[in-house]
């Protein structure tokens, strides 16, 4: 059973409804609040109407105590979307607390554990995200280097069961809006078909299946991923099929886990993010736990990024087969090769040359998550030298080693 | 007030007309026939009594009655509006209205006459009951769309009660004597929660300690699923799934429980009728065990004849040791006779099965 953490400024009244009494005693759990997020005041009510602000506002007045407006809400709530269940579950509840004491959450006779269990975690996981946004100066990590036209960047938080949608601004990427997911049954870290996991890591929207395409389950469209990458590949993972889609028509969400990979959004969030998708170019970059820096610690890691970059592709032109070496891992393996013979090769033919130029254009960086400090790099190399000119879509590993950016793959894109 | 003064005026013409005796006969008569069950016969006279006094509320009110009885719904629904214009301040009206919207699952405008009922006279205690049962019945309804499970398998479908007698009336003059005021009396507990009741009280939830089990479920059926009966959507394999009981000897083995506490309560005995309940009894609202006791002693030795009977108990086994038993719960004492769907928790402590939790509805 997964963990569930209170969320953030979550009072006793809301926690013992979540958990029971038994967190009524001197041990309370502590919030699971992190330095990266704000948290609301414990009985701020939420601003806006869709239906995750409407729930919180009933969870807010059960806070309160006020269980009459609590109700209120709630009916309004599931007037409005009778199919979101966990609305359904707290206007029972509430319901049910007018005619007899009710100890906790989900009072139904012979309620199914299982699914109780899943619209528990599926509001732990509603409040906490809305109730702790990103703080403003924060943002995630991986978006270091974009291109002018991908306008939107997607962003997906496994832990959180939660998907950011950033904005290519000027300056620094700028959160749009944020909706809750589903991920797979059993987690993260896919490896195999049919694990039921979702892969970590940076994919792309590669197409856009429209809903009379794919049927009633995929709800209002689903937009595939490029899972498995290259990386994917060299790592053995596989499987196929990782989309972004929707939510069939008999119920507003499903529970955080819940897919056989995919991720799932509820079908007014997958249309309020489709306008914002562009096939071939948007990231979409899935995380474990999305790892927050300040944007000064985003602009520091970014110039160490480029001009790591930068110094490669000089060192390449200079011909010098150390300095050229220096930027490669002792690890590193490019398809068919690995270090020593790499750079072998590279020695002698860039001796050989009398002048080389390299330049890269269409330059995207991207943190890859997961346990390795790593930056995929993807770009346009335009090679000329005095026997040769080719220009190709390249694509690097960068890994840290001993506080050094160094290449661990290498091959065309 | 106009109608009020209406009815007075009607009271002072019938003073100064001389009471026509065959009118209030015809009245009693029909009452009597609709308490012996011949409705129609009991329609027939209430219908003769009202064309002379198309207005008397209290032989609108049977008309009213007796159509539920006889099915006539949309009739009687107009009677009892219309009852509800005319004399906006009595609960009674309300009340059967709610009746017959539950009957015809319109939950909302139940709850509404209900709740008008309520604000009218607010001790009134079968509109509480009645109530209670509904909200039960629309958290059921809510929670059958919350877990996809079949409503009706969920909650003891009860009806609600109809009040039978017009009694508020006493309070205005001019109108038939009360047969007995109405008073707060004793439901065997408050049947609604005050909106500011903390939601939790402090008890152990087995909800909240129930290991999730990781099912692994098989792979993602591209359909919908229709809703099935709770008993079906159960994963099978599951370690702490009920047991299979003896239903049948467990059934009358609780059976028995009831039947004897039920007794006990009847003939007062308040020594065994509190031995009915476990040491671990969740006192309703959450207070302590012996202030419930006390509590429970001066209701039930409150002068009078207490008359408690029990029917249609359905006993369904949560576990080996545990079961959850609904029935229909009439209860007549001097100040007041209830009928309501009654939820008892038993648990089996030293091979008996004692009272764990008492609650009003299903």
């Amino acid at each position: 059973m997964r963990k569930l953490a209170i969320p953030a400024g979550v009072g006793i009244v809301l926690a013992s409804y979540f958990f029971g009494s038994e967190v009524l005693g001197n041990k309370l759990p502590q919030p699971a609040s992190a330095q990266a997020h704000e948290a609301y005041s414990p009985l701020a009510l939420p601003t806006g109407d869709s239906p995750e602000a409407q729930l919180t506002e009933v969870f807010a007045r059960i806070e309160q105590n006020r269980l009459d407006l609590a109700l209120q809400q709630a009916e309004t709530l599931t007037e409005r979307y009778p199919n979101f269940r966990l609305g359904q579950l707290v206007k029972g509840d509430l319901l049910l607390a007018r005619a007899q004491p009710i100890s906790t959450f989900g009072n139904a006779v012979n309620a199914p554990q299982d699914k109780l269990a899943d619209l528990r975690a599926e509001a732990l996981a509603r409040l906490n995200a809305y109730r702790s946004k990103p703080a403003a100066n924060m943002l995630p990590s991986y978006l270091l280097q974009m291109l002018p036209e991908q306008k939107y960047a997607v962003v997906v938080d496994a832990q959180r069961s939660r998907l950011y949608l950033y904005e290519n601004a000027t300056g620094a990427p700028k959160l749009v809006n944020d909706f809750y997911i589903t991920q797979g049954k059993l987690g993260v870290e896919k490896m195999r078909e049919g694990d039921k996991k979702t892969p970590i890591g940076v994919y792309q929207v590669v197409g856009n299946l429209p809903r009379e395409k794919i049927g009633d389950f995929y709800g209002s469209g689903a937009w595939p991923l490029n899972y498995p990458n290259d990386l994917d590949r060299r790592l053995g993972r596989n499987g196929h099929g990782i989309w972004l889609h929707g939510t069939p028509s008999n119920t507003y969400s499903r529970p955080p886990r819940a897919s056989d990979g995919c991720v799932v959004l509820a079908n007014p969030d997958l249309d309020a993010l489709s306008s914002h998708l562009q096939i071939g170019l948007t990231p979409v970059i899935i995380a474990q736990n999305v790892e927050w820096v300040s944007q000064d610690e985003w602009q520091q890691e970014r110039k160490a990024m480029l001009s790591a970059f930068e110094g490669w592709r000089l060192d390449w032109e200079s011909r010098d087969g150390d300095r050229y070496a220096s930027h490669y891992s002792h690890n590193f393996s490019a398809d068919g090769s690995d270090y020593n013979a790499w750079t072998t090769q590279k020695r002698a033919v860039n001796a050989a040359k009398s002048w080389i130029s390299v330049s890269a254009d269409k330059v995207t960086m991207f943190g890859y998550p997961g346990k390795d400090d790593m930056v995929v790099v993807t770009f346009r190399q335009d090679y000329k030298s005095n026997n040769l000119n080719n220009t190709m879509m390249k694509r690097q590993y960068w890994k840290k080693e001993d506080g050094r950016w160094k290449i661990v793959y290498e091959g065309a894109a | 007030m106009p109608l009020r003064r209406t009815l007075t005026a009607l009271a002072c013409l019938s003073l100064i007309l001389g009471i026509q005796p065959a009118h209030a006969d015809a009245l009693q008569d029909a009452g009597r026939l609709y308490r012996q069950g011949q409705q129609a016969q009991a329609l027939e006279q209430v219908d003769r009594f009202l064309a002379d006094k198309p207005k008397d509320a209290q032989a609108r009110f049977l008309k009213g009655t007796i159509l539920v009885d006889l099915g006539r719904n949309d009739e009687a629904k107009a009677i009892f509006t219309k009852l509800t214009e005319d004399y906006p301040e009595l609960p009674e009206p309300y009340n059967n209205l709610a009746v017959i919207y539950a009957q015809q699952k319109q939950y909302d405008k139940a709850k509404q006459a209900l709740e008008q009922a309520i604000r009218t006279h607010p001790a009134y205690a079968t509109a509480h009951e009645n109530l209670g049962d509904l909200y039960a019945r629309l958290a059921s309804q809510a929670y059958g769309k919350a877990l996809q499970l079949d409503a009706s398998n969920t909650s003891a479908q009860s009806k609600l009660a109809l009040i039978k007698d017009l009694t508020t009336t006493a309070t205005r003059p001019g109108s038939k004597p009360a047969i007995e005021p109405v008073k707060p009396v004793e439901p065997s507990k408050p049947t609604v929660t005050p909106p500011a009741t903390p939601i939790a009280p402090p008890t152990p939830t087995v909800v909240a300690t129930a290991p999730k089990p990781e099912v692994v479920k098989p792979a993602e059926p591209a359909k919908v699923e229709p809703p099935k009966p709770v008993v079906e959507t159960k994963p099978e394999p599951k370690p702490e799934a009920k047991p299979e009981v003896k239903t049948a000897d467990v059934s009358a083995e609780v059976t028995k429980v009831i039947e004897a506490w039920a007794s006990a309560w009847e003939r007062k005995d308040v020594k065994v009728y509190l031995a009915k309940y476990a040491k671990d009894f969740k006192v309703p609202g959450g207070g302590s065990r012996s202030a419930w006791e006390t509590e429970r002693h001066q209701r039930i030795n409150k002068p009078g004849k207490i008359s408690v009977d029990v029917d249609n108990i359905k006993v369904v086994a949560d576990g080996a040791e545990q079961v959850t038993a609904r029935f229909r719960q009439n209860y007549k004492s001097a100040s007041l006779s209830s009928s309501t769907t009654k939820t008892l928790v038993l648990v089996k402590r030293d091979g008996k099965w004692l009272i764990q939790q008492e609650r009003v509805g299903g």
